[in-house]
């Protein structure tokens, strides 16, 4: 049987009880074991830390690396900062939102209407001499350009 | 015959380029030939054009490959990779190739030559050395080396380091805290992701030295979650400093505690601003605090905390091991020692350069640099990350130092530098850096929250085709008086960097690359 979210962040909240300021150790848990954040599980943690639910709900909108729905099978972040857009960032975001069907605009997302692909763009992965930078599924890709993107796509195809 | 040793780097922009295929094959091959071999995965030498940087350890030293391809392993050891011998991949002795040989590297000085994780290794390349002379001395006698050395803050303010730790040191208070800001934002920088991933031990050590200069027990590294690698790498090091007695309740046996845990950010820029990543830890939103009070008087968990860069922690242990006169004696004016400066984007051979201040823009992006990677004229480099400015020709002759360049208005911030070809429309640059403003703006402030926006419409107005329904509206030189007037109000009006200093890439757009614009004279005529 599968473990319900609220079991996972009840397990969550019981590992992070004497911590001082665990709030985003928690949701990070509560994220990397259930792929984003039910809103159902938000008063849970609430009453976990002694919040509000105004207050955990403004810290899981504010960052941007919280999602509140769940995302598409395969997650690809774009890295958008300058060091990328010198190497063409620009013409390959374009390039992902039309081969992965999944615009993107003023910072945020989205998720193809078949729930395939997430596609996100990001501010920096680090990778600037190397650029530019994407992230397939927790994977690194530096020095990449529109062709090795669609090979790198068609492999995701292939195990989807 | 006895194993060679051979290096594959583990470094994050090595792994993007396939490190971890080339290992596995040059293992698998190994062993299908019957050859003994000992991979060990050290962190990069910062020369990303070659990685995967394959080294040999051979009797005359290290022997560098690169960049190799996993499919090029075979062909590597029939050319005989495991003595050293010539392939169209090698590159000759590693110390040797002169964008190693001409830099000074103090800080980064084992980066890519150790296994990261090994604390022997460590040890022996004069790791923990900084500790051990720290433990001889008293807390005040700490401070006063860091004091001597003139170590600024590297994050990007270059604030005297010393004073920070004298506040702190002076604040009675039960308990006090060590923060590492370890969110390292700005395009175009990596060198505290390189630190962590490549000598974490480096961090440890110079934390737990600011925690016995101002005894401090509690330690947070503040790490962005864009890092997963430096993430692993700091909490693995973290455990086996701990399990070693280099951290905990008794460091070294000095009968002092200290203890040290990562936190990971969640992708909001300005949680690099110290007050905004002290909420965060805090596990509240990334908000900017109004200051004063001072951080090191009240900061995380309302105790006095110092709050450091990456860098500048990692230029401690070599200040305390030889001394502060040694470090002092490299840079120039007040800015003294190295910086690890950061060659990015459209660059030929990108990467790490440790220089003593007052290096050239030039001479980085054309000595180290070898020139634009798309083989056009380079147009500009922004420097300092999305806050920086971006430089004209007319300034790559400055001595890079924090005088120099705050006398043309410029920032050194964190050492990083993006280069820009000559296709490079800096009114899209100008708009971008509004954008990223507005996208990442924590809110707390009108000009940052709103400027930005409002900054986007106006640069979007200026730049409109003259064909555009936009454009007929519009009277050009009011537009770029208007922009004037908004970058004014948020330089001067914003609560922190964000806001106060996105105007710097916009304004030094404008001034600098007018016909980019639009603006065939310069602008303040035409205004």
């Amino acid at each position: 049987m599968n473990p319900t979210p609220a079991s996972v962040t009840q397990a969550v909240l019981a590992r992070h009880a004497d911590e001082p300021g665990a709030l985003l150790p928690i949701l990070h848990e509560v994220q990397d074991a259930l792929g984003h954040i039910p809103r159902e599980v938000l008063p849970q943690i609430a009453d976990g830390l002694n919040l509000s639910r105004a207050e955990v709900h403004g810290v899981v909108t504010y960052y941007h690396h919280f999602r509140a729905e769940a995302p598409g099978r395969h997650v690809i972040q774009v890295c958008r900062a300058e060091a990328c857009q010198a190497m063409g960032a620009d013409a390959l975001m374009a390039h992902a939102e039309q081969v992965l069907g999944c615009p993107t605009r003023g910072g945020h997302g989205s998720t193809g209407a078949d729930g395939r692909y997430t596609l996100n763009p990001v501010y920096c992965l680090g990778l600037c001499a190397s650029s530019p930078a994407v992230v397939v599924d927790d994977k690194l890709h530096a020095r990449m350009t529109p062709a090795k993107f669609d090979k790198v796509v068609a492999k995701l195809g292939a195990d989807a | 015959m006895s194993a060679v040793t051979v290096y594959v780097p583990r470094d994050s922009a090595a792994l993007a380029v396939g490190a971890d295929e080339v290992a596995g094959a040059l293992q698998a091959e190994c062993v299908r030939r019957g050859l003994a071999l000992n991979l060990v995965r050290n962190g990069s030498r910062g020369m990303f054009w070659l990685e995967t940087l394959v080294e040999v350890a051979t009797p005359q030293g290290r022997v560098a490959y690169g960049p190799v391809e996993p499919d090029d392993v075979p062909g590597l050891l029939d050319a005989g990779l495991l003595a050293g011998g010539p392939h169209a991949l090698y590159h000759g002795l590693t110390e040797q190739l002169p964008y190693l040989a001409k830099q000074e590297r103090l800080t980064f000085a084992r980066m890519g030559i150790t296994d990261p994780l090994s604390i022997d290794d460590y040890e022996v390349h004069e790791g923990y050395a900084g500790l051990r002379a720290a433990l001889a001395l008293a807390p005040d006698a700490i401070v006063q080396q860091v004091l001597d050395s003139g170590l600024r803050g590297r994050g990007g303010a270059a604030f005297p380091t010393g004073i920070k730790w004298k506040t702190v040191a002076a604040a009675p208070a039960a308990q006090k805290y060590i923060v590492c800001n370890a969110d390292e934002g700005d395009s175009g920088t990596f060198s505290d992701r390189m630190t962590m991933e490549g000598d974490p031990f480096l961090l440890v050590e110079g934390m737990t030295i600011a925690a016995m200069a101002v005894a401090a027990t509690r330690g947070y590294v503040y790490i962005r979650s864009e890092y997963p690698d430096a993430i692993a790498t700091m909490n693995e090091a973290i455990a086996r400093a701990t399990a070693a007695g280099y951290l905990g309740d008794d460091v070294l046996g000095s009968g002092r505690a200290f203890h040290l845990q990562v936190r990971k950010a969640a992708g909001a820029y300005v949680c690099g601003e110290e007050t905004a990543m002290l909420e965060s830890i805090e596990g509240k939103r990334g908000i900017v605090r109004t200051k004063p009070p001072l951080p090191a008087i009240e900061g995380l968990f309302g105790q006095p905390t110092v709050i450091n860069n990456v860098i500048s922690f990692a230029s401690v242990p070599l200040i305390l091991a030889r001394g502060a006169a040694f470090y002092r004696d490299y840079g120039v004016g007040r800015s003294r020692g190295t910086l690890p400066m950061q060659l990015a984007g459209n660059v030929k051979h990108g990467g790490l350069v440790e220089k003593a201040f007052g290096v050239t823009l030039r001479e980085l992006m054309f000595d180290f640099g070898g020139g634009s990677a798309t083989g056009r004229p380079i147009k500009t480099a922004q420097v300092g990350g999305p806050l920086g400015t971006y430089l004209p020709e007319s300034q790559w002759d400055l001595p890079l130092d924090y005088e120099a360049y705050a006398a043309v208005g410029a920032v050194v911030g964190h050492g990083g530098i993006v280069v820009h070809d000559d296709l490079a429309d800096l009114s899209k640059l100008a708009r971008y850096a509004m954008e990223f403003c507005a996208i990442e703006s924590c809110g707390k402030c009108t000009p940052c929250r709103i400027g930005s926006t409002r900054g986007v419409e106006v640069i979007d107005k200026i730049i409109a085709p003259p064909s555009s329904p936009n454009a007929s509206k519009t009277n050009k030189p009011q537009q770029v008086q208007l922009l004037r007037d908004l970058c004014d109000t948020m330089l001067h009006g914003s609560l922190c960097a964000m806001g106060g200093m996105t105007p710097y890439p916009v304004l030094s757009a404008l001034n600098h690359f007018p016909q980019d614009f639009g603006l065939m004279t310069p602008d303040r005529e035409a205004a």
